[in-house]
């Protein structure tokens, strides 16, 4: 009974996941078919050949939003898992004046929209002259307070006595937290960078960025998707490939992630 | 005092530096950010003039003479106390019932609940179902099995934009909470069980009340925090599926109404407060649910 419920939620939650995948596969003709069917019957690859003829025509390259996104999302990982994980090792491991404030302000943090920032952000980042520069989206990306919060309650469960022992063999603090932590929390950044690649991999670049040629795969998809009928077959296959590229890296970390969550787990 | 400072400072010099990055980009980005806002939220302000001091005007505008508002922020709790709740919920029956299942069942039921959440803009397949024409999935199956004769216009229709939506969020809610569930579950001490059994839990519900639901604590107010966040900032969904602005604003929420103050109109110190709004009603409730949630098993 519970088992047959489950595989009713669970068919549901698929559904749009085939739809995708059978939409993807199906030529004209079976896109405008009526009844609509949700099966794909005869597949193809034309959706696939016709999104890249479009692309090829676009006016600013395709291979300038791949590379877009993938820098902002190389970058912004990279960058969030070293000056989290540091700042994380602080907060769990030191001992010092304001450290319960700061983190209850990164725990207040976890509770509001980001989009209750914008304004604000938006003239803090002319005044910096970011607008229009991928650093408005990578570096605030750096501090995301969701990483930082796992990878304190993960590294509070590594005994006291290893660090000790580190330290009376003239390890500096930073020799400590690369050779030392960083290899035994290997699971919790693991974690961190499949967050935060989710995150970055979906940016369109919000209210920063202007210029075509610095908008990301996901705002050009986007405009492919709006291309209406004529480009259904195209749209259909540019979401099947935007949105394989997050769960296939899900699928291999998954483990790693739970096992994060898990060990020593939150702590109140 | 200024010596006994710079000492401290002196000792703590290598958490400080390590430190330092983050906290920096934290500051600039979040802190500021938030006060910032509070402080433009009394001021006119439209990003060419200097901010122009009003008081509570921006206030006395937004509650009592913006009828859009009064919608958003109604619509906003509705959307909320609906998907709040019951994604709570299912994130934690379906982590629960998933729990039971052998590891690579589990697995795979794992990425299928979770793959959602991450499948970035799937709102065109939803868009194409509940597309209006009789094209549309679900128009072409109630007409194919005779329940309607004319296709419904699902996403221009007051009263169908609302569950639409619901249904969509619902569909894309189980993230980072389920996963944190999936983990809470995995990681329970099973000699507990024992000691219960031992101390008389009788039934499975005794054994969830005072067992499985205390050792799940942290993870269940992690869950709460981040599933409280994201249905009270619900825009996106309500953007991709009926457009933006809805008809007769029947999803605008209070994120698209300060999306439209904040980058349409470029009236900032009344986004700001819009923004000011949102944050207090957030923070509240999700404190008040924290301390709620901190009697569970007692």
């Amino acid at each position: 009974m519970i088992f047959a419920m489950l595989g009713l939620v669970a068919a549901f939650m698929a559904m749009p996941l085939v739809f995708a995948i059978n939409q993807a596969f199906k030529p004209l003709d079976e896109i405008f078919i009526f009844p609509p069917r949700f099966f794909v019957r005869n597949p193809t690859i034309e959706n696939f050949i016709d999104l890249f003829t479009l692309l090829a025509n676009s006016w600013v390259p395709f291979s300038r939003y791949v590379f877009n996104t993938l820098f902002i999302t190389a970058t912004g990982t990279i960058g969030h898992v070293i000056f989290a994980s540091a700042a994380a090792f602080v907060l769990a491991k030191h001992q010092f004046r304001g450290r319960n404030a700061i983190f209850t302000m990164i725990v207040l943090s976890l509770m509001f929209a980001p989009q209750v920032r914008d304004i604000p952000n938006y003239i803090t980042m002319s005044w910096l002259g970011w607008i229009d520069n991928y650093a408005a989206i990578i570096v605030p990306s750096f501090a995301a307070s969701l990483g930082l919060y796992l990878m304190k309650q993960f590294m509070e469960m590594i005994p006291d006595a290893l660090l000790e022992a580190a330290k009376i063999d003239g390890a500096s603090e930073y020799r400590i937290f690369w050779q030392v932590i960083m290899p035994l929390v290997k699971p919790a950044w693991l974690t961190l960078t499949i967050l935060q690649f989710q995150a970055l991999w979906g940016t369109e670049g919000g209210n920063f960025i202007y210029s075509e040629q610095l908008k990301t795969l996901s705002y050009a998809t986007h405009q492919i998707a709006l291309g209406g009928i004529a480009r259904l077959g195209p749209a259909a296959a540019v979401s099947l490939l935007m949105m394989s590229v997050p769960i296939v890296f899900f699928i291999f970390s998954q483990n790693k992630i739970i096992q994060t969550m898990a060990s020593s787990g939150m702590k109140e | 005092m200024i010596e006994r400072l710079s000492t401290s400072l002196k000792r703590n010099k290598h958490s400080y530096l390590l430190l330092a990055p983050y906290l920096l980009m934290f500051v600039l980005f979040t802190v500021v950010p938030v006060l910032m806002s509070m402080s433009l939220s009394f001021t006119y302000f439209n990003l060419l003039e200097f901010p122009r001091w009003v008081g509570w005007h921006n206030y006395e505008r937004l509650f009592l003479e913006d009828e859009v508002f009064i919608i958003a922020l109604k619509n906003t709790f509705i959307f909320a106390v609906i998907t709040g709740p019951i994604s709570y919920v299912a994130c934690f029956v379906f982590a629960w019932m998933i729990n039971e299942m052998s590891p690579k069942v589990r697995s795979v039921m794992t990425l299928l609940f979770y793959a959602p959440s991450i499948s970035g803009n799937i709102y065109f397949m939803w868009q194409l179902m509940f597309s209006g024409d009789a094209y549309g999935y679900i128009n072409g199956f109630l007409m194919k099995n005779g329940f309607i004769y004319e296709p419904i216009l699902w996403l221009t229709t007051e009263k169908y934009i609302m569950p639409v939506i619901i249904l969509v969020q619902l569909w894309l809610s189980l993230g980072v909470s389920f996963l944190a569930f999936i983990a809470g579950l995995q990681n329970i001490d099973k000699t507990l069980y024992e000691a219960g059994a031992i101390d008389g839990v009788r039934n499975r519900w005794q054994e969830m009340w005072f067992i499985t639901l205390p050792a799940m604590r942290p993870m269940l107010m992690f869950g709460a925090v981040m599933q409280i966040t994201s249905s009270f900032a619900m825009a996106d969904v309500a953007t991709q599926m009926a457009g933006f602005p809805s008809v007769n604003y029947a999803a605008h929420t209070i994120v698209t109404h300060l999306m439209d103050y904040g980058s349409i109109r470029f009236e900032m110190g009344y986004a700001s407060s819009i923004a000011t709004v949102l944050f207090v009603l957030m923070l509240t409730i999700n404190l008040a649910v924290q301390k709620l949630l901190r009697n569970i098993g007692d």
